[in-house]
This record gives structure tokens, sequence and C-alpha cells, in this order.
């Protein structure tokens, strides 16, 4: 009633000055929290091109004077920069194709296939999520070391696909294949395709939303861990982007302009992703609230 | 949650499937318990590299950790069990781990509190349509894709006793700002804040989902009704999200239990032992001094704590949350 009696009205000025100005501490709010948040970046980027004698001036420069642009080439020289790179970037991509598979297979065979004792399995799998990986970590460690597995990528790429990162997927893909109506793979049954070629032809199409989320998820899960390269990796060659660059520290003294050149390059590439991705990125991430 | 829309149906099934409707409903029968037996064949063998991996990779560690916990295994003597000696050590004869635990306790409770209430007040103000909203919305969410060790790494260097940001900042107001990472009083304080920096982005994704579920009638019923905002936040709001705020308040309490990467990379338990944290304990024990038996008998109280507070939560949604679909 109100609001319609605010229409008759002509427009009132002081009425959206008001409406703006009640806007204010919302921006202010907001953009303090941004603010914080992007303090790093930017100090971060700025740290990276500054010439060593500025890294540590006083009153703080923003824009470097001079930009050396010199300190990312220099990163490279003084540690092998882009096998960490491809390390990071390899075993990502092979947990990420690895977990689509095996979760979407599974997760497929779970919602559609009947078999016996289907549901006790599934909820057993998925018990498995609520299991600290410290826990498991020791036993792990042991059984890899006597199977020479140790200082190796293997511990990085199998347990996170078969384990218990993978069995989210399986609860995620189940979730999905679970909506697909079942006229459909009854249909592909008699036009004479197996569970397989169901699986493969028709399901796998139809759940490429459901694994761009997936995907997104693990890969960096995958890229950013940092606990299992720290206990399983001990040779400098097998590093991955993050235990380089916690150990940048201590080899160079803390060389900080090096440092953040290195964290610009390990943080770049996938922030450019995430801002162009940004809606699937976020429903992919937000996902580890259901974990 | 899942897009489900942009699916275009495979033709092929479903010109089948028109095709097959005219069939008898015998022979559809009929072939459905022919292939109904080889299915289950094939069911077992599309989840069979998931339930081996479940075997390897987390059943066999579980109970293996469970039995190494009352052993003395480490790198340099055979395993023996010594019944409950570990955890009689842990409990009564380490002061160490208490400390790690208080600590943990101590990051726990100043880091969800400010966590759940600073990502529901962005979640709020974010739900607002105003122009501009999402760029807020995608700023605060980008630590969270970000590696926990260069964001640590960089604020390390904000913190920084002399040359760090803020300490400059603060010495433009002739102000002596304090060695935060080698005070006790300050270290775990800075942690805190840089974990919360860290992760409210994904509380505050969670919390405007659950916003947005929330029907707009009833805000136009309270609005006729003439309540006030604080009324409406209280009564409407509030209630109809509480699901929401039971689930990330558990993942963050669990995920602050678990807190390793800040601590290794900022302060490795120090100053002192201020920031000595219990995974990190766990890690120094199995993975430095490879005192595997002891290390285990931490992993499974830690687990027991989690398991506690999950079940404990659990009994507590059932009390508080109202509303449930």
């Amino acid at each position: 009633m109100s609001s319609n009696s605010g229409s008759l009205r002509n427009p009132n000025s002081g009425r959206t000055f008001r409406k703006v100005l009640r806007t204010l501490p919302t921006y202010a709010l907001l953009s303090l929290v941004s603010l914080l948040v992007v303090i790093p970046f930017l100090w971060m980027v700025s740290t990276s091109l500054k010439d060593q004698t500025k890294v540590f001036v006083f009153p703080p420069q923003w824009i470097p004077d001079p930009i050396v642009w010199d300190n990312y080439p220099k990163v490279f020289e003084r540690q092998p920069f882009q096998l960490y790179f491809f390390n990071s970037l390899y075993i990502a991509v092979t947990v990420t194709v690895g977990t689509a598979i095996f979760a979407a297979l599974a997760g497929y065979a779970f919602a559609k296939l009947r078999f016996p004792f289907k549901n006790v399995i599934f909820v057993v799998l998925l018990s498995s999520m609520m299991i600290p990986a410290e826990v498991t970590a020791i036993p792990l460690f042991i059984g890899l070391t006597n199977f020479k597995l140790t200082n190796t990528h293997f511990p990085l790429i199998v347990p996170p696909i078969l384990g218990a990162g993978g069995m989210f997927g399986v609860f995620l893909l189940r979730q999905f294949f679970i909506t697909i109506p079942g006229e459909l793979d009854e249909a592909a049954k008699i036009d004479g395709c197996n569970p397989w070629t169901t699986f493969w032809r028709i399901m796998l199409p139809q759940a490429i939303p459901a694994l761009a989320t997936l995907s997104i998820f693990t890969f960096l899960n995958s890229w950013n861990d940092f606990f299992d390269p720290l206990i399983y990796l001990s040779s400098k060659e097998l590093y991955t982007l993050p235990l380089a660059l916690s150990t940048f520290t201590d080899q160079t003294g803390t060389d900080w302009h090096l440092l953040m050149a290195a964290s610009v390059m390990a943080t770049l590439p996938l922030l450019l992703v995430f801002f162009l991705a940004q809606k699937r990125f976020i429903e992919g991430v937000a996902l580890t609230g259901l974990k | 949650m899942l897009d489900t829309s942009e699916k275009t149906a495979n033709p092929v099934p479903v010109a089948g499937k028109e095709a097959e409707s005219t069939f008898s409903l015998d022979k559809k029968n009929k072939n459905k318990s022919r292939l109904g037996r080889g299915e289950k064949w094939y069911g077992y063998l599309f989840i069979s590299p998931m339930v081996i991996g479940y075997l390897v990779f987390v059943l066999g560690p579980i109970v293996a950790a469970f039995g190494i916990s009352f052993t003395n295994w480490s790198l340099y003597n055979e395993p023996a069990l010594v019944g409950l000696s570990n955890y009689d050590k842990a409990l009564n004869n380490d002061p160490v781990f208490w400390i790690t635990v208080g600590n943990t306790l101590v990051f726990s409770l100043g880091l969800v509190p400010l966590n759940i209430c600073l990502a529901l007040a962005l979640a709020l103000l974010l739900k607002q349509k105003l122009p501009g909203i999402g760029f807020f919305h995608t700023i605060i969410f980008t630590p969270v894709v970000t590696s926990i060790v260069v964001w640590v790494i960089v604020w390390k260097y904000i913190f920084a006793t002399d040359a760090g940001l803020i300490n400059q900042f603060l010495k433009l107001f002739g102000i002596q700002g304090p060695a935060w990472l080698y005070s006790e009083n300050w270290t775990m304080l800075v942690i805190i804040i840089v974990s919360v920096l860290k992760n409210v982005g994904l509380n505050m994704v969670i919390f405007l989902a659950a916003l947005h579920d929330v029907p707009q009638l009833y805000y136009d019923a309270a609005r006729v009704d003439g309540a006030s905002p604080w009324r409406i936040f209280r009564s409407i709001t509030l209630p109809l999200i509480t699901p929401s705020i039971f689930l990330a308040t558990t993942i963050t309490v669990i995920g602050s239990l678990k807190i390793f990467g800040q601590i290794y990379v900022m302060t490795g338990g120090g100053p002192g032992t201020s920031t000595y944290v219990m995974v990190y304990y766990i890690y120094k024990q199995a993975f430095q001094f490879f005192d595997y038996g002891y290390a285990s008998a931490i992993a499974f109280i830690l687990f027991a704590i989690i398991l506690g507070l999950t079940i404990f939560q659990w009994q507590m949604r059932k009390r508080w949350v109202h509303y449930e679909q």
C-alpha cells in the first residue's frame, strides 16, 4: 500500500538521496573487506617488480620505481621453476581426468544399475569422507614406502582419485545421474545398448555440466594441495608449486622480490581461469560445503 | 545447484523410445530380466575401482592406524605392542600435547565465530540488488581459490616486523608496530585473521545460496505487517537459514581443527609453542621424528574429537534447526 502511494507522488529527490545514502554503509563495508583481500595480491605483484634494494624502502612503494621485469626470468635461474610448474600441472590434470572417469562410472552404477548390496556399499564408501586425511596418512606413508612409491608422484595421483577425495565425486555424480529420467536408459537398453554403451554414449554426455563442476573442484584441490607433497616428496625435481614456494624462504634467505614473482606466476593462471569461469568456479568450490 | 537445463537429449534413444511404445509390455519385461542379470556384473565392474580404492587407501589405512597407535613403531625400532601407553603418554605425560590441544582450540574459538559472522554479514549485504555488487562477490571469493601457501607467504611479508606493510603503515603515524610473528601475544591473532580472510568467501557463498532460497513472500508479508528490518532478520531470515549456518559451522570447526599449512609456512609452531597445533604436532611426530605409534595415537585423538563434534552438532541441529526440507 505504502509503495503505491509513493508512486503516485512526484519523484521526490530527497527520497532518492536518502536511498543512496542508505546503501553507503553497504558499499563501505564491502569495500573494506575487499580491500583487505586485494591488498595481498597487489602487494605481491608490486613487490615482484621491485629492485632488490627497494623491497624494504620506507615509505612503501606501491608502484615500483624502477619497474624490474628481470625478477621473473631470475626466478627460473634460481630454481627449476618450469619443472615445478609442469609437475603441478600434469598431476592436477591427471587427478582431474581420473576422478571424472571413475567417479562418473561408479556414480552411474550407484544411480542407475541394479545389483545386490548397492546402497550398503554406497553408504560405506561415503563414510570415508568423514575420516580426516591426517589419520590415514601415517599407514599410507609406511605402506607406500614399502612399495618404494614414496618420493614419486604416485601418492599424489592415485590415492586422491580412488581414495576419500574420489568418493566425493562418486556422491556428486550419483546425485546428478539420479535426476536423469529413467526412460532414457530404458530406451537405450531396448535399443540394444549394454550398461557400458549406455553409460559411454548416452549418460556421460549428459553429465558434462556436473563433470565440469567436479573437475574445477578436483583441479583446485590437487593444484593447491600442500600436505601430501610435503610428506611424500624429497627430491627437488619432483616438487609441486606450493611445496617449492614453501621452501623458497629458507634457501634464499627470503629474497622477497623473487619469492613474490614466483608466487605471482603460481597464482596468476588459476586466477585468470577463475575470473573467466567464475560462476562454475564458485559452484565447484562451494561444493566443498557439501563435503 | 547443478545445471541440468542445458543438456541436449540424444535424439537416438528418444526416437527409439517412441517406436518402442507401440511394442507389447511383455517383451519389454522379458528384455529387462534378461539384461538384469548382466546388469549386476556391470554394476560391480563399474564400482570396482572405487571399492578397491576404498579398501586400499581408506579402510586399510584407518584400521592400520588404529593398530599402529597401540605399538611403539618408529623408524628406529621394530614394532611391538605397548597397549595404551601412547594414549597414556599423550593424555598424562606429555605437556606439549595439551599445549597443542589448547592452541588448536584457541584458533578454532577465534576463527569460527569471526568467520561465520563475517560471512553472514557479507552474504546479507551481497543479497541486495545494488550496482557493482557482483564485483565484490568475486573479489571476496578470490582467496578461496588461491593456494594457502601463496596466501600465507604474502601475509607473512605484510606482517614482517621491520619492512612489513602493516608496520610501515603504522610508522607513518609514528607508531612502532609489534613483532607480529615473533610475539606470543600477537601471532595466533595474525593467523586467525589471515585464515578468516582466506576462507570467509566460502561460507559467504553458502549463506548467499541459502538467503536466495528464502521465499520472497515471507518478506513481503512481514513488510505489510510493518516489521522492522532487525525483526525480519530475527524472525524470518535467521530461522530459515539455520540449516545452512549449522552446515557451515560444522565444516568450519572441523577445518579449523585440522589447521596446518598456515602454521607450517608462517610460524613453524612458534614463537615458543604459542602456535603449535595438533596436526602440526602429528606431522612432526610422524614425518620428522618418525614416531609412527605415538603420532597415530594423537591422530586418533583428533579423529575422536572431530567425530564427537560432528555427532554433537547433529544432536544440536535436531533441537535448534526449525525448518528443514
